[in-house]
């Protein structure tokens, strides 16, 4: 097989492994600070990307523009959703809260049914059926606007944690819950921002993945599935984990599919998953609990 | 006023009930008659295949009145969605039956058909499968399961044969092949197929790679690059709509335009395939089963279908599912009876030669399969289909190779 057909495929399973890892990000945002594990993920991408769908069938909005106000959007969903129905969970037993995220899940998946229909639904953009060459490299345009854009909102939800109040009084709360309110911090306020900006990390990459990949309802659920792949696999709460978690998976699943079978890609990357949860269980990088 | 009291003794009691059921007889026997058949339609109408099940539920809307016309009986549709999952079908069937189903039509994929024919055959419930190609499911020797559909060795023989005719008339004959199929139950049937099959023919081209994939996979550019990395004349497809829409995009992504694309099932001739890509959906060859555009009931069906859905053309979904249903109708009337075996022997005794499909007729053979089905071949052309072959019933010459996607303006 000729070296480039490997080149192209880990190209292609880098760019889609940085949108799969913002998506993932905003669950590893939502448990490292308010320790639930937001089982309704996949099927909140599942919303932005119909958002995204809608406006462009409607209005041409191109989704990539799109994408600050989707995750807005997302934004507000996740912060009302936090503030207004898992708050009164956060204290309460771990199954309680299990049943409560899946519940909104089943939910978001069957409204969508009922408002969109089961058919594929896609954005077709002047620039859907676009390449660029680099010399034996062939990237896929729509991959590559995504992953640079996957890029950029992960950095700046990095700048935010790091160097703003507000980012640091979530990163407090994370670290020290009793300390938060000690120190007199307005912790369910923050726990409903922090549920707010997994959302909108969600809501951009939904916004960005629709520019490949048809939506459907039943996305939802596989989504959240590969969300957790990607987190547990890059070490859950960690935020360079998911990121590093995606690149892995999406590399893992090309080369799986170019060298072995290609329907056997889910296999490879699950299996990625028992060799890191044997040899490191917290994650690559994640932190041992203590 | 005198009331004279009138004591009802046992011999009018039994002399009226006598009366009663005399009286009620001739009208119960009319009932029986005129009584539609319930006909449970099992079909994908959510999940991975909802946009082909939907489309195979067209012909269920517009067959009531084709068939009126036509004196057969009218049916009850009882509809049922499989969600593209065979434990669902099974338990839908299931469902269908303890609600009064009388007889089964369904369900388009070969894996959900198989699950609902050993339901229909537990219950004694007569099944006719619209579209599935998987041989096993009529080698059973089930005694209710009836299938109007080739099956996947009679797809691939006409299917070769026709791409010979196109070979040859083009002048161009291909020298190797990559073969990508879906790894359901019809795509895992239909490459067992083409190995069998394909050395009777004495093709031009061999088969360099084969690779199969998830039909719901969400990317498929893998596949494509590993199917480019094979360097091949010609792109043999056995897929479903979703995947051949993705595998079409990664294609032109990839520039890649291989000589031909030949499918042997659905995806590439249907509406949404040619809506959603518009010039870049020109070119492909479908071999399949099709209809005879002169054929009196084709003419009729055509007519039916264009003034309920002006927007969408005729096509395999439409064709067979109408005929499952004008076969119920048909045993229904001569079996004069809704009893599950009379119209099993109904339909086993089937005999309609004006029919839509290509081929002489509907007739079911001793494991109640239609052996007499022929297939065609069709061309997508300026968002259109046209038949290119087999010569007697084509309207086009096919256009072999195809135009480079990068030359399509």
């Amino acid at each position: 097989m000729p070296f480039e057909i490997y080149l192209n495929v880990a190209a292609a399973g880098v760019l889609t492994g940085l949108v799969y890892g913002l998506m993932a990000l905003g669950l590893s945002v939502i448990f490292g600070v308010i320790r639930v594990v937001n089982f309704a993920h996949g099927e909140m991408m599942a919303i932005a990307m119909y958002i995204a769908v809608t406006l462009f069938a409607a209005f041409k909005l191109d989704p990539l523009l799109m994408m600050v106000p989707i995750a807005v959007v997302l934004f507000a969903f996740g912060y009302l959703l936090q503030a207004h129905l898992i708050n009164p969970f956060i204290n309460r037993p771990e199954h309680s809260q299990f049943m409560l995220l899946v519940g909104i899940g089943i939910i978001i998946l069957n409204t969508l049914l009922m408002i969109f229909g089961p058919d594929a639904k896609n954005v077709q953009t002047s620039y859907a059926f676009d390449s660029y060459q680099v010399g034996p490299l062939i990237i896929d345009a729509t991959k590559a606007y995504a992953g640079g854009a996957a890029i950029l909102v992960s950095a700046a939800l990095f700048a935010f944690f790091r160097f703003t109040l507000v980012g640091q009084a979530i990163r407090a709360c994370a670290d020290n819950y009793t300390g938060a309110l000690v120190v007199g911090l307005n912790v369910q306020q923050l726990y409903a921002l922090t549920f707010g900006l997994g959302s909108a990390c969600v809501g951009a990459a939904g916004a960005m993945i629709v520019l490949f990949i048809d939506v459907t309802p039943p996305l939802g659920p596989a989504y959240t599935l590969l969300a957790f792949l990607i987190v547990i696999t890059g070490g859950l709460g960690s935020m360079p984990g998911a990121l590093v978690g995606g690149v892995l998976i999406g590399v893992t699943e090309a080369m799986a599919g170019l060298l072995f079978t290609p329907s056997a890609k889910s296999m490879f990357s699950f299996a990625l998953l028992v060799i890191v949860l044997l040899f490191r269980p917290q994650g690559l990088l994640g932190t041992s609990a203590r | 006023m005198s009331i004279t009291r009138y004591r009802i003794n046992r011999r009018h009691l039994m002399a009226g009930a006598g009366a009663t059921l005399v009286s009620l007889g001739p009208v119960s026997r009319a009932f029986a008659q005129g009584a539609p058949l319930k006909v449970g339609v099992l079909l994908p109408r959510s999940g991975a295949q909802a946009g082909i099940g939907q489309d195979c539920y067209r012909a269920v809307e517009i067959a009531p009145g084709l068939l009126k016309d036509l004196g057969l009986p009218a049916l009850q549709i009882m509809g049922a969605d499989t969600e593209t999952n065979v434990d669902t079908s099974r338990s839908q069937a299931e469902k269908l039956i303890a609600e009064g189903a009388q007889l089964l039509v369904g369900a388009f994929d070969s894996g959900q058909s198989s699950a609902i024919a050993q339901v229909a055959e537990q219950k004694g419930i007569p099944f006719v499968i619209n579209i599935a190609a998987a041989p096993p499911i009529t080698e059973q020797g089930y005694k209710f399961v009836f299938r109007n559909f080739p099956t996947a060795p009679m797809i691939l023989g006409d299917a070769f044969a026709n791409q010979k005719e196109i070979f040859e008339a083009a002048g161009s004959a291909p020298k190797t092949a990559v073969f990508m199929h879906v790894n359901d139950t019809f795509g895992t049937a239909m490459a067992g197929g083409v190995g069998a099959v394909m050395p009777k023919f004495n093709m031009s081209y061999t088969i360099a790679q084969t690779i199969s994939y998830d039909p719901t996979a969400r990317d498929l550019s893998v596949e494509v690059a590993k199917a480019k990395s094979a360097n091949a004349d010609v792109l043999i497809m056995v897929s479903r709509l979703n995947d051949a829409i993705l595998i079409t995009r990664e294609l032109v992504k990839q520039r890649w335009t291989p000589q031909g694309v030949l499918s042997m099932g659905p995806g590439w001739y249907e509406d949404q395939y040619l809506k959603t890509l518009g010039k870049l959906g020109d070119g492909p060859l479908s071999f399949v089963p099709w209809y005879d555009p002169n054929k009196k009931l084709s003419k009729a069906l055509e007519a039916a279908h264009t003034k309920a859905y002006p927007e969408i053309m005729l096509n395999t979904n439409h064709v067979y599912t109408f005929e499952a249903l004008l076969v119920a109708a048909d045993a229904y009337k001569r079996a004069g009876s809704a009893d599950p075996k009379a119209l099993a022997d109904a339909i086993r005794k089937t005999n309609i030669t004006d029919n839509v499909s290509t081929g002489p007729g509907i007739q079911f053979n001793e494991k109640g399969q239609n052996d007499k089905l022929k297939n065609s071949a069709i061309q997508n052309r300026g968002g259109k289909l046209v038949t290119v072959a087999p010569k007697t019933a084509a309207n086009a010459k096919a256009e072999f190779p195809m135009t480079p996607y990068d030359k399509r303006g």
